[in-house]
């Protein structure tokens, strides 16, 4: 299954990338996709082990289980205001 | 720019400057004794570095739903749907307002809380990150709050020592 990440502010910058597709095995968690990015060495091991990931827009826990088409964003710190 | 009641409780993320004026246009009720603007503005010093502007990043749609949240909550916990909330993103410059927050209310405790409220979860929650761009010509990413996954249902807590908490 295919899904689309996203990475913004210091992780985009990090990564010199703010998307990318990524192809799973069904039924991956966030937790597997997080180590699978970061098991692909530089510039993905400077993801944060355990990042904050919105799921569709919603907050989510590294146990929850991707479906094909999700949005994944990778959320560093939030400073609005 | 009409505050009709069906856009109220009012959220919005934009590009270009904010108008108070017109947000304070989108409170206010014949019943209310108290209006309240607070204005975000940026300030041209942080951490003894001088600053010459701010950058604002969102991750534009979920910012617009957890925004469009917090006035809901705001807006629930105060038993008012007077409360109207815009935040700018983008290139801003010294003195540029960031964030407006109006709100009305019968009586001003009221408004003073829902003001509160909203500035500080928009500090926990938004998916908002901010740039600051220094004299020097060099910028840096500003150390935020961690994002958390509250259990779905339950309004976050107000954390420990939060100076408005109704007495």
């Amino acid at each position: 299954m295919q899904v689309r990440t996203l990475f913004f502010a210091g992780y985009r910058d990090a990564l010199g990338t703010g998307s990318l597709e990524v192809d799973l095995p069904e039924g991956t968690t966030v937790g597997e996709l997080v180590l699978r990015l970061r098991s692909r060495g530089a510039p993905f091991d400077r993801l944060p082990a355990v990042p904050a990931v919105a799921v569709n827009r919603t907050l989510v826990r590294g146990d929850a289980r991707l479906v094909s088409g999700d949005e994944i964003a990778f959320l560093p710190p939030v400073a609005g205001g | 720019m009409s505050a009709a009641p069906s856009e109220r409780p009012f959220a919005n993320i934009v590009d270009g400057p904010i108008d108070p004026s017109a947000l304070l246009a989108r409170v206010g009720d014949a019943g209310d004794g108290a209006v309240l603007l607070f204005l975000g503005t940026v300030r041209d010093h942080a951490d003894g570095r001088s600053v010459s502007g701010l950058h604002y990043e969102a991750y534009r749609e979920m910012a617009a739903e957890v925004l469009r949240a917090i006035a809901v909550e705001a807006a629930e916990r105060l038993g008012t749907d007077r409360v109207a909330v815009v935040h700018r993103v983008g290139e801003l410059a010294i003195g540029d307002v960031s964030v407006a927050i109006a709100v009305s209310s019968p009586h001003r405790a009221q408004a003073y809380e829902a003001s509160r409220y909203v500035i500080e979860e928009i500090k926990q929650r938004l998916p908002v990150w901010k740039r600051e761009i220094y004299l020097e010509g060099d910028a840096s990413w500003v150390r935020g709050h961690d994002l958390t996954v509250e259990p779905a249902g339950v309004p976050p807590a107000a954390p420990a020592g939060r100076a408005t908490r109704a007495r």
